[in-house]
């Protein structure tokens, strides 16, 4: 077979649907990371749009464009739209679509989970525009902080398009997560050993356990404030045992982790490009794989440096002073690096290079003002002004939006298989630079000299009028620079002349194919011994166009790649993907009516659409893997591998673990909001604790034995066994909440409440998981073929039970003890 | 003193960022070939961060705590109520009167605001006498604050609390002994 019939072969098997079709039915990274990054560009310039408008009202003093009740919407969504829409989506779309070719193989580990995850995103953002246009979007700021975003200071729809709408987009960004970290793990070519992987691989890593650990906090926030919103009950409010100091740690256990969530996938691009335009390799590797882990890690112990001055005692704030401070060295250790790879090579001024150089001063200059803020009596008097709003921009405009930009134009002859060719691009580099700067920099200014965020207007005669007038022209300046980033993205993909493979002359596996990439990536999967494959091999494109490396043989005529062992890179199983299907645009629809029931309070439709999620998930997964096994195949170089159906660890498993990090990490916040009621906030102990009983404990006890023993058994009777305990866990709720039947007498009861709803939802998860298992058997699966399902079933009704034991304990304790 | 701390923090930064873009800027100028990675890694990116890290930090630090409250024998102690979007305050010396959106404090004296506030989150900044502290449900946050001489003193609501925010404003009144006593006998001054 030669190299053009193995390419329509293997694209007649990979291709989305033609046409309007393939857009709602496309499970491909390639047209899914795409469709990410129009997306996402789509919000930035809405975005944009909105950051006009503020400026256009901060022209001038006593501005009567816009009124404070629009303004306060319109810095509430900036804010907002850049964070969740732009930003984090904009990491996931590049991720998409670089990780599976710059990793050798030919998807993310989980296609479907990439579609369903787009859809939500393009749902939520819908949901938040129709917001802005109808003229009720959120007011309360980007932070919500309530009682303001609560009922009492916000008591029309606003705030719900705020919690709902991107609690929506959020599971976006957890799918994403859960995808990369299984993809960068087991999706690798074969023989990539971890320390092999390219630099992006590692960030992109870095950055999804960040999500999976960083959101779970923000989303519990919401779903605690949409709860006080809908049925009063009352976590934030201070007169039955709410706080709302409580809003602000877990708003900021995620805001911190997430400037370094946007920063980190900048900084992955910017170690891929730099070393490329200075013509040599990145320098200290193993390093900047540890500053990346570090910051990662650090990013973590930082949320209180947003409360500095919310009365925190002072030692306690020396001590995320410090914390706050020494981010700062990773962050050194990176930048030092990347400018030693400039003095190794010889660098090239090529447009990608400017941008690059653009976000090192602008960077530069927010990590500095950064390092001053952390500064606690500094602090005390920059705070929530113009001096932070300039800092912020820096350090996520410097950090992410320019190094993005270069990405941008690294990877366009990559996207549209064209040169770029116009030179409109450096046109627009000389209008966003020296715009950007001439805004921002005088902002750190009118800070200084005092001026607040967020007022709608000001008096003349405070010494701001210059200020703001120059950066407010400024500002245009650089929005028209932007705008003809985005003219020339667009002409050159549509005109530009077509381009060679790998125009930059680097050494990842993203270049070795041709451009615009092919549905299937790869014609057969590379054997990765080194960090650069093209540096070793130029001729490798050639050689895996005609079937040298391994699954080059299309035959079986199915979605087919390797999976490997994390460490070594080791090929471990043949993965056979799903085919394309509109399950996950239907799916993410189903799951947005639920949200919608609870939007438009039409609760009726929330049992309604949760069922119909139940449905679209059974569907989902009675295709998965076959129901005899296959025995090994040949997968090319005389290697022989079974599939992943046989695998007692299969990709779901992998998802299943880390998707539980999250929900851990959910679970684990909930437990500390209840501690942190129980020890901080005023107006406790409630009136009366629960005094349960020894019922319910005996049920979760006796169930949780069940629970735990059953899976352990291969049979019908352990599956039984497994089902019987997960209802007698369930049944354990009931004389447990039967002494608080009122959720909004007191944030105590509310929280029991919770516990009991997240309780009574994993059983009911793990109770279908199971149902599934024991389907299976019954329709003739083989044991070998579900084997791995029930680890998945077993993972997830192990958490369950270690959940309802620590809900019991939560929940019971305080009576005891009192 | 904060002022003091801005200039030595803007100093240094204006050395530190002209050091690194020298850096870059010498990549270009200097002829390609071998660099030590040690001296990147560990001097430039571990050492050079940490030294002066821990520099500023104890710097700042130590001004912290001479901005801490501490119990003299003259202070005064006054009560500061936010809500949408006004000021109320009381004060220990006169039980019983409430001004609205003026604060009256002796001048050359210690204070010590307890800030509370009605509604939503709030928080407490006159700009020329002390940092902003919040002012959170249920909570009392105190700030010292002293004027350093009689006069009236701005001050701003500082954290966004809905549309009356641009206007949620006070005035401090720091009054000379003979005013302040006044004052206290109940004389509007």
């Amino acid at each position: 077979m030669n190299a053009l019939r193995r390419h329509r072969a293997l694209s007649r098997i990979w291709a989305s649907d033609p046409g309007w079709k393939g857009w709602f039915t496309t499970v491909n990274h390639t047209d899914l990371g795409r469709m990410f990054l129009v997306v996402a560009t789509f919000f930035f310039v809405v975005g944009g749009i909105l950051a006009m408008l503020i400026r256009a009202q901060l022209a001038s003093p006593r501005s009567a464009f816009l009124g404070p009740d629009h303004y306060n919407q319109i810095f509430t969504m900036h804010g907002t739209i850049m964070m969740f829409l732009f930003a984090i989506p904009f990491f996931e779309g590049l991720a998409v679509y670089l990780l599976p070719k710059m990793l050798g193989t030919r998807d993310l580990a989980f296609p479907r989970l990439t579609a369903y995850g787009f859809w939500c995103y393009v749902f939520g953002g819908s949901m938040m525009i129709f917001a802005l246009l109808a003229g009720v979007a959120p007011d309360s700021g980007w932070f919500m902080y309530p009682p303001l975003s609560s009922t009492i200071g916000a008591p029309g729809i606003n705030s719900d398009f705020w919690l709902i709408g991107i609690t929506f987009v959020e599971i976006s960004a957890i799918s994403a997560a859960v995808e990369i970290t299984v993809t960068v793990l087991r999706y690798r070519a074969p023989g990539m050993k971890l320390s092999q992987m390219p630099i992006f691989a590692w960030y992109a890593l870095v950055t999804a356990v960040m999500i999976l650990t960083g959101f779970p906090p923000l989303i519990l926030g919401s779903i605690l404030l949409e709860l006080e919103r809908a049925f009063g009950l009352p976590f934030f409010q201070v007169a039955q045992g709410g706080d709302a100091l409580l809003w602000q740690h877990l708003f900021w256990l995620f805001g911190h982790p997430e400037v370094y969530i946007i920063f980190l996938p900048a900084a992955g691009a910017i170690s891929t490009i730099l070393p490329v335009m200075a013509r040599t390799t990145l320098m200290g590797y193993g390093w900047i794989v540890a500053a990346a882990v570090s910051l990662g890690v650090l990013s973590f112990g930082l949320w209180v440096h947003h409360m500095f001055t919310t009365g925190i005692p002072h030692m306690g704030l020396a001590f995320f002073s410090a914390a706050s401070t020494l981010v700062a060295v990773p962050t050194a250790v990176q930048i030092f690096a990347w400018i030693g790879t400039l003095w190794k090579g010889r660098p090239e001024m090529h447009l990608p290079m400017l941008w690059l150089l653009a976000f090192f001063a602008t960077f530069v200059i927010g990590g500095l003002t950064g390092v001053m803020v952390a500064i606690v009596p500094f602090d005390w008097q920059a705070h929530d002004t113009y001096f932070i709003v300039a800092h912020l921009h820096y350090v996520l405009v410097g950090g992410f939006v320019f190094p993005m930009i270069a990405a941008l134009y690294y990877w366009m002859p990559h996207f549209t298989g064209r040169k770029t060719y116009f030179k409109l691009g450096h046109a627009a580099f000389w209008l966003v630079v020296p715009g950007f700067h001439g805004t921002f920099l005088m902002l750190h200014w009118a800070g200084l000299l005092g001026m607040r965020r967020r007022i709608d207007s000001y008096e003349s005669g405070q010494g701001w009028e210059a200020i703001n007038i120059i950066a407010s022209i400024s500002g245009f300046v650089m929005a028209i620079g932007f705008a003809l980033v985005v003219i020339d993205v667009v002409v050159n993909a549509v005109v530009a002349i077509r381009g060679s493979r790998d125009p930059w002359g680097a050494g990842t596996l993203d270049w070795a194919m041709p451009t615009p990439a092919a549905p299937y990536n790869f014609a057969s999967l590379a054997h990765v011994t080194s960090r650069d494959p093209l540096y070793d091999d130029p001729k490798l494109p050639v050689r895996l166009a005609r079937g040298e490396g391994y699954l080059g043989d299309p035959d079986r005529a199915r979605r087919e790649t390797l999976s490997v062992d994390i460490a070594t890179g080791a090929p471990r199983y043949v993965v056979v993907f799903p085919g394309n299907t509109a399950l996950p645009m239907l799916m993410s629809a189903v799951t947005g009516l639920f949200f919608l029931g609870m939007l438009l309070k039409a609760y009726w439709l929330v049992p309604i659409s949760a069922l119909g999620v139940i449905a679209c998930a059974l569907i989902w997964v009675r295709g998965l893997g076959s129901r005899v096994p296959e025995g090994a195949l040949p997968v090319g170089r005389g290697l022989s591998l079974a599939t992943a159906a046989e695998a007692a660890d299969p990709p779901g498993w992998w998802g299943s673990v880390f998707l539980l990090l999250a929900n851990g990490t959910f679970f684990g916040s909930l437990l500390f909001g209840y501690a942190f009621l129980f020890s901080i906030a005023p107006n406790w102990p409630p009136p009366a604790y629960l005094e349960p009983g020894p019922l319910p404990l005996l049920l979760v006890l006796l169930g949780a034995g069940l629970a735990f023993i059953g899976p352990r058994f291969d049979t019908l009777t352990g599956q039984g066994a497994t089902l019987v305990g997960l209802i007698l866990i369930a049944g354990a709720a009931l004389p447990l909440l039967s002494g608080s039947t009122d959720p909004t007498r007191h944030a105590y009861d509310a929280t029991v409440w919770v516990f009991v709803g997240y309780g009574l939802l994993h059983c009911v998860v793990s109770l279908l998981m199971w149902s599934v298992v024991a389907g299976r058997r019954l329709t003739g699966h083989s044991a070998q073929t579900s084997l791995g399902t029930k680890r998945i079933a077993r993972l997830w009704s192990d958490y369950t039970l270690l959940v309802a034991l620590l809900t019991d304990a939560a929940i019971g304790l305080p009576g005891v003890l009192t | 003193m904060i002022a003091q701390l801005w200039w030595v923090l803007l100093a240094g930064a204006t050395l530190i960022f002209l050091f690194v873009a020298g850096l870059i800027a010498w990549a270009w100028r200097r002829p390609s070939g071998e660099t030590d990675e040690r001296r990147f890694v560990i001097w430039l990116g571990l050492a050079f961060p940490m030294i002066v890290l821990a520099a500023l930090l104890a710097y700042g630090l130590i001004v912290g705590e001479r901005l801490l409250p501490r119990a003299t024998p003259d202070l005064v102690r006054v009560h500061a109520e936010a809500r949408q979007w006004d000021w109320r305050f009381r004060y220990d010396d006169l039980p019983g009167l409430e001004t609205d959106n003026v604060l009256h404090i002796p001048a050359d004296r210690p204070v010590d605001v307890a800030i509370t506030t009605a509604d939503v989150v709030h928080a407490f900044w006159v700009p020329r006498l002390a940092g902003k502290l919040d002012a959170v449900p249920g909570h009392v946050n105190v700030l010292r604050i002293e004027a350093d001489a009689p006069g009236r003193y701005e001050g701003l609501g500082s954290e966004f609390n809905g549309v009356g925010y641009r206007d949620h404003r006070f005035t401090v009144i720091a009054h000379d002994d003979a005013g302040w006593q006044a004052f206290l006998q109940g004389e509007t001054p």
